[in-house]
């Protein structure tokens, strides 16, 4: 399956028919992931595809997507392996009378008795997987520094078993939000990739992509807007997910032309703060009532 | 061939190959401050075997992914790729004594087709357009050009003679005015004129002008706190660990402590099942929670890059800060550290939107308390630490420290650290006196060791007890 991602240009088109236009960078560098055997880190705002990168990675080279999502106070029992202490129990119960205590020690630090975590999951399969540790800025610096060993030796050291070493090295990557300074030591352990909101043209490709129907007038205008809405302060701008979605709900809804009432009915699908909304129909909606694209369109 | 030129003479070429040039461009990154490891060469040696080096893009695209880890970085790396490999290509050009050709009689082109064309390039983008008509521009105002000399002053001049304007705009269809145009679009028009002005001084001097720091190019790289920003951030990442210490230490050794059933189970397997040892569940220890009171006014000028850069520092240690700059009174800030990430940006951002003057630009300290108080006190409590970085310079104006006090009282710990040294302390406008006595700790500090200090006595200091 890596065969999928053998070049350059086979990557784009492997993202492209799963449903994700990489531009050149993320196209270049999941295919230097995928030949240099590297971890990813893909930093960017919130909504601009890093999550939806590595889903597309999976469908398009047919591997499996094991997803780690972080959170503040994630730990390695929940991020590695855990014992299964109940099954080691019930075992020491059953055999207390039969067999010696040193064979039963021995026995219930089995892999039988192993919980695996998404890490300790990812480098046990079969077959490659991608392998996404999702906002790695949520968590605590010390959960950078476990994971190293995993990141760059693809191995995880078990106490009670010794070192388990990769059966197959997955594909990683590590998105972040920027919302804190990630280590040194991970960052160099990386490839970097930055997203940003894409351009108009590829926002109306991406669009397009994810509805058919709309057409091509529609679409354009649509993203115009979004860009006239990311432009502005916002505490939260539209996410690409949500110019899809709006999109969708403008075929829905049956609507031929983004006027402003069209507009203020459905602002709530991209814009989601109370403050943000009084902005953006201040800011935005006024142009759509005969401003500039009404004069365009005139 | 490589004769004495107006600056010195050709640089020394050094070994061969290709190897040593890459390992030149990363000591020339590593001087703007970036960190670039050995294994990060070597990922960037293994990056370049996979892709075609006949496509730029993707040569510089490999090289940024594998050196570049911030956005911070990729900047830097964008300036020195371009002027690295443009002076390496150069080199070569003069060893080899290639010319390219030159346009003669460029006077006699029209002034106003030539402008249009130039406009015309700028709002579509076109790079290799961009760059022959640069060319062209040079030719046309060349002659005037050779005696300035300065490279910068050319290309001005250049631009204010084609009459173009930069307009931010995020739709260039928006121009209204005929002569406007794009102002990032501008910015990369003005670059390739430097760089054909470059090019034809190598070519008539046939030397290399020597390689200058960035931030002789760029005025937006702030000088020198790209260094210290990295000390400062490494001092305040202990601070992090010292208050957290500091709010564990507070409590009681077993109160209210909860048995963790699983590690609890967990560890009876060593012992055969038996629960012999009781396992409790760690006490997450509560996250501190900072104020920060930052002067910016012009007294404290000299400090307060060093005091942003503190500033910076504490928001990306502590999740839960909230930081005001204040004069005459306070404005919170915490909203652009949240949105911007880049120091440059964040002081951009106060040094213009803030709102902390009100009429007469001079410091006011007694109102500033006044205000915080209004603002936050209800939301002070012994988990709180203030931290005050400012000179205590309130202008002959009542210090309030009352009102100080009423702050102190509130919160758990209360620091203040002066950009001016101890002698200086109470002289002239200085109030000092006024609050010093309700603070845990006050410190000189203009200096990431200074900083260090204030955060090793922090480690000193016996547990609060209840005030």
């Amino acid at each position: 399956m890596t065969d999928e991602l053998h070049s350059l240009d086979a990557t784009r088109d492997a993202l492209r028919d799963a449903g994700y236009l990489a531009g050149e960078s993320t196209a270049l560098v999941s295919f230097l992931a995928g030949k240099l055997g590297k971890p990813v880190l893909v930093e960017g705002p919130a909504g601009v595809g890093k999550t939806e990168l590595a889903k597309a990675l999976s469908r398009a080279t047919e591997r499996k997507l094991i997803r780690l999502q972080c959170y503040e106070g994630l730990d390695e029992s929940k991020a590695l392996y855990e014992w299964n202490y109940r099954k080691q129990l019930l075992r020491i119960q059953t055999e207390a009378g039969d067999a010696g205590w040193q064979d039963v020690q021995e026995d219930i630090f089995g892999e039988e008795f192993l919980l695996t975590r998404p890490l300790l999951q990812a480098i046990s399969e079969e077959r490659p997987v991608v392998l996404l540790i999702d906002e790695i800025d949520k968590t605590d610096q010390e959960f950078e520094a476990m994971l190293l060993e995993v990141l760059s030796e693809f191995q995880i050291s078990i106490p009670e078993m010794g070192v388990v070493e990769a059966r197959t090295r997955p594909l990683v990557l590590l998105t972040s939000n920027n919302s804190r300074e990630l280590t040194e030591a991970l960052k160099r352990r990386c490839l970097y990739l930055w997203l940003d909101y894409p351009d108009v043209e590829r926002e109306l490709e991406i669009v397009r992509l994810h509805s058919p129907e709309i057409s091509e007038s529609m679409a354009r205008r649509l993203v115009e807007v979004v860009h006239m809405v990311r432009a502005l302060d916002l505490k939260k701008p539209p996410s690409i997910a949500e110019s899809i979605d709006w999109a969708r709900a403008l075929l829905l809804l049956g609507a031929d032309d983004i006027d402003r009432s069209v507009f203020e009915r459905t602002l709530s699908i991209i814009v989601k703060h109370r403050t943000d909304l009084d902005v953006v129909a201040e800011r935005v909606g006024v142009k759509l009532d005969g401003g500039l694209l009404g004069k365009q369109t005139g | 061939m490589a004769g004495k030129g107006l600056y010195g003479g050709l640089p020394e070429a050094g070994p061969p190959g290709f190897a040593p040039r890459l390992l030149e461009f990363a000591d020339e990154l590593r001087r703007e401050g970036m960190a670039v490891g050995t294994s990060e060469l070597l990922d960037a040696f293994s990056a370049l075997e996979e892709v075609s080096w006949e496509n730029r893009e993707d040569f510089r695209e490999a090289l940024a992914a594998t050196l570049a880890k911030s956005q911070e970085d990729r900047r830097v790396f964008e300036l020195i790729f371009d002027r690295f490999f443009f002076r390496a290509v150069e080199r070569e050009a003069v060893e080899k004594g290639l010319r390219e050709q030159r346009y003669e009689g460029g006077e006699r082109l029209d002034l106003e087709e030539l402008r249009a064309r130039i406009r015309d390039a700028i709002r579509q983008g076109s790079d290799g357009e961009m760059r022959d008509l640069a060319r062209l521009a040079i030719a046309a105002f060349g002659r005037q050009g050779e005696g300035s000399g300065v490279i910068g002053v050319d290309v001005q001049r250049i631009r204010r003679t084609l009459g173009l304007k930069g307009e931010q705009v995020t739709d260039p269809a928006e121009l209204v005015d005929p002569d406007s145009v794009p102002r990032e679009r501008l910015r990369e028009f003005e670059r390739h004129l430097r760089r054909e002005l470059e090019r034809a001084t190598i070519e008539r001097t046939e030397s290399l002008p020597p390689a200058k720091p960035l931030r002789e190019y760029d005025r937006a790289l702030p000088s020198g706190p790209l260094q210290d920003l990295a000390a400062v951030h490494r001092v305040v990442a202990q601070m992090k660990r010292r208050l957290a210490t500091l709010s564990h230490e507070k409590r009681g050794r077993r109160k209210g402590q909860i048995v963790d059933v699983r590690r609890t189970m967990r560890a009876s397997l060593e012992t055969g099942g038996v629960p012999l040892r009781l396992r409790y569940r760690p006490k997450r220890p509560k996250r501190p929670e900072i104020y920060v009171l930052c002067d910016v006014s012009t007294s404290v000028t000299s400090a307060s890059v060093f005091f942003l850069s503190v500033l910076h520092a504490l928001h990306d240690a502590f999740r839960r800060q909230r930081s005001f700059v204040f004069v005459e009174r306070i404005s919170e800030v915490t909203d652009v550290f949240e949105r911007e990430r880049s120091f440059a940006a964040v002081s951009h951002a106060i040094a213009t939107d803030a709102g902390v003057a009100d009429v007469s630009g001079y410091t006011d300290y007694g109102r500033v308390w006044l205000e915080f108080l209004d603002q936050v006190i209800d939301e002070l409590d012994p988990r709180s630490t203030v931290i005050v970085l400012g000179d205590a310079r309130t202008n002959g104006r009542e210090p309030h420290a009352r009102a100080f006090g009423a702050v102190a009282e509130r919160a758990g710990r209360m620091f203040w650290l002066n950009p001016e040294p101890k002698l200086y302390w109470n002289y002239g406008d200085s109030v000092m006196s006024a609050y010093e006595p309700w603070c845990d700790g006050v410190f000189e500090c203009w200096t990431t060791k200074q900083l260090e200090t204030f955060v090793n006595a922090l480690a000193g200091q016996p547990a609060q007890a209840a005030r």
